[in-house]
């Protein structure tokens, strides 16, 4: 029973993470119809800064208890980054989609020697700050606070994302944009404006993603490329350019991630692997992605 | 003219041997498995429209095709090691062809880069099977049945060996240039321009594609023998998705919607990255900025700098 709990544990705290990175692709996908690869960057990123601003954070002062607010605001502050880079992806909107591609490809390789330059080969920890917040312990079960504050937040951040999108009117005129580009800007939409907003936010989720696992793992040079196939994954289990499909998507990888580590470590990558093509195959768009021609 | 032009690329290439410092001459052998192997992706890519994210799945196959061929199997015989591998490669290719290629643009690339992570976990996982992260190694092949024995490795690689590679590179290309100009290769292109309209043409869109995904997989196979035979290893890095992503690097830099551009963007790129990465540590970056250069402001890539280039020197 214990084990049963650790994996689904272990689990939606991956899949929270996945799905705050997902979320950024989809959105990103959905307006600008663009697939970007650097989405894993921006969480490493997210992850190297975060360590570096807590190490700063506690040095000037600020009580180690307050160090996920840090990280939140770390991520936040990274996603200035965003506007610039959406200014390189300009050049491209109406090009062949294997330039688009090959544009964020191109940032995979210089984010990773960005990386390099500050933060050096060698993997990079942060303290043991999770432990700050303690052990919930239900039962004889016990469940290190952090990673429910992070599951707690990354809902917390879904709901925002949906409501945003739903209720909001900016929310409403960005699914029209990402319906029919020409239409809503011919109705007097600020396209160019809201590419930049739509990117930003993206950018903010990876690299919030990135922020928040950093106490739970090790901040390497892999991880970029690495979550960028676990990504890919997530939104085409759960259809691209869907919300809900990241939502679910990455409930299913996370756990499944986590079954296989625990049960039968070979094949890990691998079932995920599996379930994707098993889903292209099924349901070719994803589980709740919109039918393609 | 432009045939007078091949061939003094290919003289020239012959005698790079002969002149040129050998670690030069041993960077000619990557850059000329990947031409090979680029030919065949240039298929899929630049006639074809299908931009696969996953190809260097089947330069993987090639390499571990010789290694098992190699070390496991006690294959000697080159050609036999090429044409098993090669069929490896048409053979996997087969069930992840015709999941594919009902799939276009986004969805085709994000389903090969799935294919590819695939073999690349399993080539990384099943240890006892594929030597884990270490791969196998790849022992010297005997080429036409000569075992040059009293050469040492170095020297094998750029005599004998170089010169197969050249020859295969030369009669491969020749193959591609035959397909690509044949009513097959003008069904492809019919098929990239517009694919409804060829297939109100009667043209059998799906078959096609398919047949060109397996021939760019034998190529990218050959591209892959040749490569593992001049590292003497076969590793799960070649199956990487970031692999496949140079691949297409290489064939932008040179110019897909050129004949000869993935070969051009070959040579290039090894060079280069050679280049970069005796000049700094940082040469992933500098790649990039490179890469971020030639998608913006040149599209069509080296070759179709050059074509710009010449035209207004003609002009003048």
């Amino acid at each position: 029973m214990t084990a049963f709990f650790d994996i689904l544990l272990g689990g939606v705290f991956h899949a929270a993470v996945l799905f705050l990175v997902a979320a950024g692709l989809q959105l990103v996908f959905g307006v600008q119809k663009i697939v970007n690869l650097a989405c894993g960057s921006f969480y490493a990123l997210g992850a190297y800064f975060g360590i570096t601003s807590v190490n700063w954070a506690v040095s000037a002062g600020v009580p180690p208890s307050l160090f996920l607010l840090v990280l939140l605001a770390s991520g936040l502050l990274l996603g200035l980054i965003g506007p610039a880079i959406e200014l390189l992806l300009r050049t491209v909107y109406d090009r062949d989609e294997a330039f688009q591609l090959l544009l964020t490809f191109a940032l995979v390789l210089m984010f990773q020697d960005v990386l390099r330059y500050f933060w050096g080969a060698t993997p990079q920890t942060l303290g043991n700050y999770a432990m700050e917040y303690g052990k919930l312990s239900v039962g004889d079960l016990q469940v290190p606070t952090y990673n429910i504050l992070v599951i707690l937040a990354s809902i917390l951040i879904a709901f925002g994302i949906g409501a945003f999108l739903q209720r909001t009117r900016y929310g409403r005129i960005l699914r029209a944009t990402a319906e029919n580009r020409e239409m809503s800007q011919a109705l007097g939409v600020n396209v160019r404006w809201m590419y930049t907003t739509v990117f930003t936010l993206g950018t903010v989720l990876g690299t919030v993603g990135g922020a928040m696992v950093v106490p739970t793992a090790a901040a390497s040079l892999d991880m970029p490329v690495e979550l960028v196939v676990e990504a890919f994954a997530v939104v085409v289990i759960g259809g691209l350019g869907s919300m809900r499909g990241a939502l679910i998507g990455a409930l299913i990888v996370g756990l499944m991630r986590a079954a296989a580590i625990s049960w039968w470590a070979e094949i890990e990558m691998l079932a995920i692997y599996l379930v994707v093509i098993a889903v292209l195959i099924v349901r070719p768009a994803g589980i709740f992605g919109k039918p393609i021609e | 003219m432009r045939i007078a032009a091949l061939v003094v690329a290919i003289v020239v290439l012959a005698a790079v041997p002969k002149f040129a410092q050998p670690y030069y001459v041993t960077l000619v052998l990557p850059a000329l498995a990947y031409s090979i192997a680029l030919l065949g992706f240039n298929l899929l890519f630049g006639y074809t429209g299908l931009l696969s994210f996953g190809h260097a799945l089947f330069v993987a196959i090639g390499a571990y095709g010789a290694a098992v061929a190699s070390s496991k199997l006690g294959i000697k015989s080159f050609e036999l090691v090429l044409l098993l591998s090669g069929l490896a490669a048409v053979v996997v290719a087969i069930p992840v062809a015709l999941l594919s290629v009902r799939y276009v643009r986004i969805f085709f690339g994000i389903l090969t880069l799935a294919f590819g992570m695939l073999f690349h976990s399993f080539l990384f996982k099943f240890y006892n099977i594929t030597g884990g992260d270490t791969g196998i190694r790849v022992l010297r092949p005997t080429l036409l049945g000569e075992a040059y024995a009293d050469l040492d490795k170095t020297t094998f690689l750029i005599g004998p060996f170089y010169y197969y590679c050249l020859a295969l590179l030369v009669v491969l290309g020749i193959a591609m240039w035959r397909i690509v100009r044949s009513p097959f290769g003008m069904h492809l292109r019919a098929i990239r321009e517009n694919p409804r309209k060829a297939e109100y043409l009667g043209v059998r869109v799906r078959f096609f594609r398919l047949v060109a995904f397996l021939i760019s997989a034998f190529y990218c196979a050959i591209g892959g023998v040749i490569l593992a035979v001049n590292t003497g290893q076969a590793d799960p890095e070649l199956a990487y998705w970031t692999h496949s992503g140079e691949l297409v690097f290489m064939t932008v830099l040179g110019g897909f919607a050129s004949f000869l551009g993935p070969i051009v963007g070959a040579f290039a790129f090894i060079f280069l990255k050679s280049e970069l990465m005796g000049a700094t540590q940082y040469w992933r970056f500098w790649l990039g900025a490179i890469l971020v250069l030639i998608v913006v402001l040149f599209p069509r890539g080296l070759v179709g700098l050059g074509q710009d280039l010449w035209n207004k020197v003609r002009r003048k």
